[in-house]
């Protein structure tokens, strides 16, 4: 009986260690895979604010947010026409135009083809929005793929007005 | 086992007495004060950080940059942990360059969260020229690059004195008891009541000193709170899983016939 | 290597070890016979290892965002101390890590010399392990360099201009060291690349070291030669892991006491100046395991005698297998070595702190009384202490009682009381 006592004893010390020990391990190896996360100067990057008071209606600019392009275009009235005449059932990827552009005078998105990542090229494509050069995808004026190999549509940012002339993204 | 930990004891006394390696010259001991931040348990003082990042605007700014600090630090944890907002109207209150714009000019704009402290001179040279030749250092690391540390600084802001007969000052030179050689090139930079403190404290010289200290001291080691914390909860880990192994070691050779 | 009949117990095992033994090698480790009798002073060994391998990680870590450039080098380690996450942890550990790994390895070798570790039939891994520890210095010393402080750079300009005390070359071999005229960036770079490549050299030759180490199997402190397998060996797994994870905890602890309450103590504040070709600190001094040679090295008032010095004190370690001509391995039956030993050990000590101080006076005095008293202990004292010496009776194996004298292992051999 005594025996049993001291296995039982012995094992339990012994998976103690290994337990403890476990997570020792993992408190050492979480710094070490962390560290490859983006670091603070990266994350203080992470939002932009952007003044939109000089764009004229009809036209974009492109900016810069995350080391990725990012398209604002002031839609004219018949741009958002178009995109909001577009059926659901067309679309590849469906998604209503009053759910991408809450302000449907402007639209905001990162400016990354969802296929395999090129720049695509405003006002251009067979939709009236842009065409993506690298393996002909064509983008709406709303941004939606109607043609090509690409999956998705033109990503939209997290985005607010915080006051009339200037966006904040991200 | 008894010799392993006495060696471990002779290494630890060893280790302190070399590092004593700084040879003594004619200067003064040292003066201190109770730093919050010393020992194990050590934190800043939220209050003396506040404090002594608007002593370092107000009075050591205008000379010394402290160029690796963002001004996004002043509300991170560990520091002086002004709000948000507050740190972004504080970053707002400097301009900084950016550029070039669409046209390829550089301009200035209101610094943000995500920028460096803006610096007081645009280089080393023009720092030195406008300082009559020496160079007010950057003070990212000061505490940490001079022997002495915290007391070191904090001594020279209060150690400025009237030169015993036999020093002859040259211009634009100021006698320190702490400086080595006694001699500095920066004049006397606190004096009572120099600066008028947001949170109402009565700002004495030796106030200022230990503040502006303090707030030097975290500019140094942001993350020194995170350091004392983590480095507690290892050591009491490794003395626990230590005790755990030595047992089941105990066990284990017990196993076998007991050596000589 | 004593025949190794094992056999993976599962199919895959087998057909994946027929080709490459690498289970037979794991089996071949947990076997592995070692003395029982070892004490804490063999778990260095353990110890060093973990440290290469730390280093080597925390190494590549920061190389993911250290900028080995000039005008960045500073600043970019200043990024990884405060941006990167946990940064300040992992340059704290690589830089103390330096200094442990220091520690651990003079232990280990003063370890070696006590016990005789070093005569044979160990002279191959003695070598080796001072062909390490010589790349451990070169690597050091050039990982001080990187952060591009006033002390990397000066301590870089000092230790490479000796070169231009060689005899008519000197001054196109430290041209050609520094890629300039003086120490600069292309003196920055390669010194990165090659902090990065040593240290995987250093990887290499610890499997050598170990390997030539298995052949004759550990020294212990009685340091007689057993019989492997005996009763007097335990198997490395699990009895000799065990103890080495309980020394590297305990060491851990120490090593966690610098990196998380005192991470600045070992070094130099003026490392925190940023490197200036206009000034020079007002003492240069190399980090603390550097010491003793930096004393050795001023010592000699002539530079290019200086410099042979230094070089010599490290040679006449690598030699040392025959200048101790001692036929007993360890020193607990060597009582005037023992002696003699410990007097060496305190003048390394001394010779480490006038390292530190400056090269004038009383501290030059010493410094030169330390360093002729080293070239005596191994080129007059060890020799003749070999032959001169009367030794304490050696026993015969761990349990058994003296044999008297030296022991001849043929002579033991052929006792046959190990079965």
């Amino acid at each position: 009986m005594s025996d049993q006592k001291k296995l039982k004893r012995r094992d339990f010390l012994f998976t103690a260690s290994y337990a403890i020990g476990a997570v020792g391990v993992g408190a050492v190896v979480w710094p070490l895979v962390d560290q490859m996360n983006p670091d603070k100067s990266v994350k203080a990057s992470a939002s932009i604010e952007v003044d939109v008071s000089s764009i004229e209606l009809g036209k974009s600019i492109t900016v810069l947010w995350r080391g990725k392009p990012v398209f604002i275009k002031r839609r004219t009235q018949q741009e958002i026409s178009e995109a909001r005449a577009v059926k659901l059932e067309d679309l590849k990827h469906p998604e209503k135009d009053e759910d991408r552009a809450k302000d449907p005078e402007w639209l905001i998105m990162v400016g990354v083809c969802t296929h395999l990542g090129c720049v695509p090229l405003g006002n251009k494509g067979e939709y009236n929005g842009w065409f993506c050069p690298c393996h002909g995808s064509h983008y709406d004026t709303s941004g939606r793929v109607r043609k090509g190999p690409a999956p998705k549509n033109l990503e939209i940012p997290k985005y607010e007005f915080i006051n009339n002339n200037t966006i904040k993204i991200g | 086992m008894k010799n392993f930990f006495k060696s471990i004891f002779i290494i630890f006394l060893v280790t302190s007495l070399f590092s004593q390696k700084a040879f003594t010259d004619e200067t003064k001991k040292l003066l201190s004060t109770d730093w919050s931040f010393k020992g194990f348990f050590g934190k800043f003082d939220r209050a003396s950080l506040q404090r002594g990042y608007q002593v370092y605007t107000e009075v050591c700014a205008s000379c010394h940059s402290i160029k690796y600090l963002s001004y996004r630090n002043l509300s991170e944890k560990g520091g002086p942990e002004f709000s948000e907002e507050q740190a972004k109207a504080i970053a707002a209150n400097f301009e900084v360059t950016d550029g070039p714009n669409d046209d390829g000019e550089m301009f200035t704009r209101p610094a943000k969260l995500s920028d460096k402290f803006v610096k007081p001179y645009k280089n080393v040279k023009e720092a030195m020229a406008s300082n009559g030749g020496a160079y007010p250092p950057d003070m990212s690391v000061l505490v940490k690059a001079r022997s002495g540390g915290v007391d070191y600084i904090y001594s020279i802001l209060l150690g400025y004195d009237d030169p015993p007969g036999d020093i002859s000052l040259e211009d634009g030179v100021y006698y320190n008891a702490h400086m080595y050689g006694n001699k500095i090139a920066m004049p006397k930079p606190l004096s009572e009541g120099l600066v008028e403190y947001n949170d109402g404290t009565e700002a004495t010289e030796e106030q200022m000193a230990k503040d502006v200290v303090t707030f030097l001291a975290w500019a140094a080691e942001p993350h020194l709170e995170a350091r004392h914390k983590i480095g507690f909860k290892a050591i009491i880990y490794l003395i626990i899983l230590s005790f755990l192994v030595y047992f089941s070691m105990k066990r284990l050779w017990s196993r076998i016939e007991p050596k000589v | 290597m004593s025949a190794h009949n094992y056999v993976p117990s599962s199919k895959l095992g087998k057909w994946f070890n027929d080709r490459l033994p690498l289970l037979s090698l794991s089996s071949h480790i947990r076997e592995y016979p070692t003395p029982k009798n070892l004490n804490y002073w063999w778990t260095f060994g353990g110890i060093l290892t973990f440290c290469l391998v730390a280093q080597i990680v925390t190494g590549v870590i920061l190389a993911m965002h250290y900028v080995a450039q000039a005008d960045l080098a500073f600043e970019s380690v200043e990024h990884i101390m405060r941006d990167v996450n946990y940064g300040w942890l992992i340059r704290y550990f690589h830089a103390n890590g330096s200094s442990m790994f220091f520690l651990a390895v003079y232990i280990h070798i003063f370890r070696s010399m006590y016990y005789g570790s070093h005569k044979s039939p160990r002279e191959v891994i003695w070598i080796i392990g001072m062909i390490i520890y010589f790349l451990m210095m070169m690597t050091a010393f050039m990982g001080y360099v990187l952060p591009w402080g006033q002390m990397s750079f000066w301590a870089a300009t000092v230790i490479t201009n000796l070169f231009s005390a060689v005899p008519f070359v000197g001054e196109s071999i430290t041209n050609w060291l520094w890629g300039g005229f003086a120490v600069g960036n292309p003196t920055l770079t390669r010194f990165y690349s090659l902090h990065y490549l040593l240290s995987f050299l250093i990887f290499g030759l610890v499997i050598l070291h170990i390997w030539a180490l298995h052949i004759p199997g550990n020294n212990n402190p009685i340091g007689i030669e057993l019989k492997k397998p005996s009763k007097d060996t335990v198997p490395f797994h699990p009895y000799i892991v065990i103890k080495d994870l309980f020394a590297l905890l305990i060491f851990l602890i120490l090593f966690a006491f610098f990196v998380f309450y005192s991470p600045n103590l070992l070094g130099h504040p003026d490392n925190y100046i940023e490197a200036n070709p206009m000034v020079t600190p007002n003492h240069i001094v190399p980090e603390w395991y550097l010491l003793p040679f930096y004393a050795i090295l001023r010592s000699v008032p002539d530079k290019l005698f200086g410099v042979i010095a230094m070089f010599a004190s490290v040679f006449v370690l690598v030699i040392l297998p025959w200048l101790d001509t001692s036929k007993v391995k360890s020193a607990i039956f060597r009582p005037l070595y023992k002696q003699f030993y410990w007097i060496l050990v305190l003048d390394v000590l001394i010779l480490g702190y006038m390292g530190a101080m400056p090269a004038e006076g009383t501290y030059l005095l010493i410094a030169r009384v330390a360093t002729t008293y080293y070239f005596v202990h191994f080129l007059v004292i060890l020799p003749v202490l070999g032959y001169k010496e009367k030794t304490l009776p050696v026993p015969l194996n761990i349990t058994e009682p003296v044999l008297g004298g030296s022991p001849n292992p043929d002579m033991v051999k052929k006792k046959e009381l190990y079965d």
